[in-house]
C-alpha cells in the first residue's frame, strides 16, 4: 500500500513568556492508505499538537518544524492561504468536543455544505443535498430535520456524527480523529467507532486516532504509536504492542487499563505522573517512573530503533518484561 | 420568530405605563411651576391659567386627564410658548434631533465594528495598539472639550468646516456635531467588538471552521461576526439613548435647531407638558429601539428564541 502521509522530525515548539516548551520532538511516522493509526499517550504527551501542527491549527504562540508530506506537498510551514486547499479536502479533522466544535449560530447544513461549495464548487443546493445524504450516512435518524436543526437542538451523540459527516464530505485522504468519543456515552461511544471503522473503510480514508483509551485502539487500530513526553516510544502493530509491548511504559499503559477477563481486586497504575515538559529528566524521559530504569538510561536518551519485524521502541533494556515482579 | 416578537411587544406596554406615571409624579415633585415667573402675576389671572390647564384638580385627576389624552395621541399644549402644543414642538425640533442622533448611530456602529474586529484579528501588532489609542481618546475626552477642540481646529484654524451654527440642508455643518457625537459610541462599541472577537476567534467552532479550509474571509464573515456581534448589539439600545440625550448637549454647543433646545428651556421653565411629552417620545423610542434589539438578538442566537 502507498503511503498518504510520511512525518520527519517534526517538532512542535511552544513560545512562553521567557522560555520554551518543547511538545512534539522529532517525529517520525508514515501513514498508509487506509490504514488506522493509534496515537496513545497521557494528557500532555503531545499527542494533540503533533497533529494540530500538521493542520495548522496550532495557537498562535506554536511553531512547527520538520515535514509532514502528504502527496507531494509539505504541510508543516505552509501558508494558511495555501493550507485551506488542502484542509478539509484531503485531510480532516474531528475534535475532542462536540458540544462546542459546532458553530451554534449556523444551521448543521450550512456548516456541512460549505466544505462543498469551497472545496468542490457545488451549487448551494447540491451540496445540501448531498450533506444531507451524507448525514443519513452517519446514521442520523430524519436527515432533513436534523439539517435544519441548530446544533444545540442536537445531543452529543448526534453532533459527533454531524462532525463525522462534515469531515468525510470530501472524502479525505486523512481523517484525524482526536479524542472522538471521549466527551461520549459510554453506549454511544462503541456505535461510533463501528461507524468510524465502516466509513473509513468505505472511503479508503486512512484514520489517525488520537486517544488515551486502549480499549479503542484494540477494536479498531491497524497501528499504534506509543507517545511520552513529546516522543513515540513505541510503534508497531496493535496486536504486538498489545500481547508483547517492548517498551516499559507501553506495558504500564496495558496494565492500568481495566479488563473484564481478569478479575483482578486493583488496577496497577503507572507510578508517578507524567513529566513535565519544560523539566524533562535527564536521558529517557520515563526513568524515573520505570521499573526496569539502569544506569545508562539517566546518562542518555534511547532513540527509536527498529525492535523486530515493524515494530520500533526506544528503549535499552532488552530484558523479559513481568509486569508482576516489579510493581 | 413571530411569537416571540409578539411576546416582546405585549411585555413593553406595562414598562411604558410605569413609566409615564413616573415621570409624571416626580416632574410635579420639583418645585415651581410654570408660572412662577420674576414678576407674580395677579391672582385670578394665575388661578384662569391654573384652572385653563387643570393645574386647579388634584393631581390624581391631572394624572387621569393627562393618560386620556395620551391615549388619544395628544401630548397637551404648551405652557410657557403661547399658542404653541408638545407635538407641533416636538415636529419641529426632533427630525432635525433625529437625523443627527441617527447619523452618529449607524457611523458609529459600522466604524466601531469594523474597527473592533481590525484590532481582534491583528491582536497586539500596531493595527491594534493605534485603534486602541484613537479609542481612548474618544472615551476620556468629554463631548464639550471634543467640541470645542475640533471647533478651534477644524472651525477655526484650518477653516475646512464650519464651526458651528446651521443652513438648511448643509451637511458641512453636520460633521462636527455629528464627529463629537458619534466618537465614544464607536469607542466604546470597538472594544466590546474586539474584545468578543478575540473570545469567539479562540473557541472550538471556529477552530472546526479553519480545519475545514474554509479561508480567512469566510471564516470571519460567516462562523466569527455573528457570536462576536451579541454583546455589541445588546449594548446598542442603550448606547441610542446615550446618542439620543447626548445629541440635545451637543446641539447646544453646535447651535442646532434640535429639540434641545425646546427640552433644557422646558425643564428650567417647568413647562410639565414639553418635558413629559419629550420624555415620553425618549421613552418610547427606546422601548422600540430595545425591542428590535432583541429581536436581532434572536436573529444571531438561535438559543434566545425559545427562552
Amino acid at each position: 500500500m502507498s503511503e498518504v502521509l510520511k512525518v520527519e522530525d517534526m517538532s512542535v515548539t511552544f513560545d512562553l513568556h521567557d522560555s520554551e516548551v518543547h511538545a512534539v520532538r522529532e517525529m517520525n511516522f508514515t501513514l498508509a492508505e487506509g490504514e488506522t493509526l493509534a496515537v496513545v499517550g497521557e494528557s500532555g504527551s503531545g499527542k494533540s499538537q503533533a497533529f494540530l501542527s500538521i493542520m495548522g491549527l496550532l495557537a498562535k504562540n506554536g511553531r512547527a518544524t520538520g515535514r509532514a508530506v502528504m502527496g507531494d506537498v509539505d504541510l508543516i510551514g505552509m501558508a494558511p492561504k495555501q493550507l485551506d486547499i488542502y484542509r478539509g479536502k484531503d485531510i480532516a479533522m474531528i475534535f475532542q468536543d462536540p458540544m462546542t466544535s459546532l458553530n451554534p449560530t449556523l444551521r448543521v447544513k450550512t456548516q456541512l455544505a460549505e466544505v462543498l461549495v469551497t472545496h468542490r464548487n457545488f451549487d448551494k443546493q447540491a451540496a445540501i443535498k448531498t450533506s444531507i445524504e451524507m448525514l443519513e450516512r452517519v446514521g442520523i435518524p430524519e436527515p432533513v430535520k436534523r439539517a435544519n436543526a441548530y446544533p444545540h437542538e442536537l445531543s452529543g451523540g448526534m453532533r459527533q456524527r454531524v462532525m463525522i459527516a462534515m469531515s468525510l464530505l470530501c472524502q479525505p485522504k486523512i481523517l484525524i480523529a482526536d479524542e472522538p468519543t471521549t466527551a461520549l456515552d459510554v453506549t454511544v461511544q462503541a456505535q461510533m467507532l463501528d461507524l468510524f471503522k465502516k466509513l473509513t473503510e468505505d472511503f479508503g480514508t486512512a484514520l489517525v486516532l488520537i486517544t488515551h483509551d486502549l480499549g479503542v485502539v484494540a477494536g479498531i487500530a491497524d497501528r499504534m504509536m506509543v507517545m511520552y513526553g513529546g516522543r513515540a516510544v513505541e510503534t508497531g502493530k496493535t496486536d504486538d504492542l498489545f500481547y508483547d509491548p517492548r517498551h516499559p511504559y507501553t506495558l504500564g499503559l496495558l496494565h492500568s487499563t481495566p479488563h473484564i477477563a481478569k478479575r483482578t481486586a486493583r488496577l496497577d497504575p503507572i507510578q508517578g505522573l507524567p513529566p513535565s515538559l519544560e523539566h524533562l529528566p535527564q536521558g529517557c524521559s520515563f526513568n524515573p517512573r520505570c521499573a526496569f530504569a539502569f544506569d545508562r538510561c539517566h546518562a542518555e536518551r534511547p532513540p527509536l530503533t527498529e525492535a523486530g519485524e515493524g515494530r520500533q521502541k526506544a528503549c535499552f533494556y532488552e530484558g523479559a518484561m513481568k509486569y508482576g515482579e516489579v510493581a | 420568530m413571530l411569537g416571540y416578537a409578539l411576546r416582546r411587544v405585549l411585555s413593553a406596554i406595562p414598562i411604558a405605563l410605569i413609566a409615564v406615571t413616573v415621570c409624571f409624579f416626580v416632574l410635579r415633585l420639583a418645585p415651581g411651576g410654570p408660572f412662577d415667573g420674576e414678576r407674580a402675576l395677579p391672582p385670578t389671572v394665575l388661578a384662569n391659567l391654573r384652572a385653563h390647564y387643570n393645574l386647579d384638580q388634584p393631581l390624581v385627576v391631572q394624572y387621569l386627564i393627562y393618560i386620556w389624552r395620551l391615549l388619544q395621541g395628544d401630548l397637551g399644549p404648551s405652557m410657557v410658548i403661547d399658542g404653541f402644543n408638545v407635538s407641533q414642538l416636538i415636529s419641529i425640533g426632533f427630525p432635525f434631533t433625529l437625523t443627527v442622533a441617527m447619523s452618529a448611530f449607524v457611523i458609529a456602529t459600522v466604524i466601531g465594528v469594523i474597527a473592533g474586529m481590525i484590532a481582534a484579528v491583528n491582536q497586539n501588532k500596531w493595527p491594534d495598539y493605534v485603534l486602541v489609542l484613537v479609542v481612548m481618546l474618544g472615551v476620556v475626552i468629554p463631548n464639550f472639550l471634543m467640541a470645542a477642540l475640533l471647533q478651534l481646529w477644524f472651525g477655526v484654524y484650518l477653516g475646512w468646516l464650519p464651526a458651528g451654527g446651521w443652513v438648511a440642508g448643509s451637511i458641512p455643518h453636520l460633521v462636527l456635531p455629528v464627529t463629537v457625537l458619534a466618537w465614544p459610541h464607536a469607542a466604546r462599541i470597538s472594544r466590546l467588538m474586539r474584545g468578543s472577537m478575540i473570545e469567539v476567534l479562540g473557541t472550538n467552532f471556529v477552530r472546526t471552521a479553519r480545519s475545514k479550509g474554509l479561508g480567512q474571509r469566510l471564516v470571519l464573515a460567516r462562523h466569527a461576526i455573528k457570536p462576536a456581534l451579541l454583546p455589541v448589539v445588546s449594548y446598542l439600545g442603550p448606547g441610542m439613548s446615550y446618542l439620543l440625550t447626548g445629541s440635545l448637549a451637543v446641539e447646544q454647543i453646535f447651535g442646532l435647531p434640535g429639540i434641545g433646545k425646546y427640552f433644557v428651556t422646558a425643564a428650567l421653565n417647568r413647562d410639565y407638558g414639553v418635558v413629559l411629552g419629550t420624555t415620553i417620545l425618549y421613552m418610547f423610542i427606546i422601548l422600540a429601539l430595545n425591542l428590535i434589539v432583541d429581536l436581532v438578538y434572536a436573529w444571531l442566537d438561535p438559543k434566545v428564541r425559545y427562552r
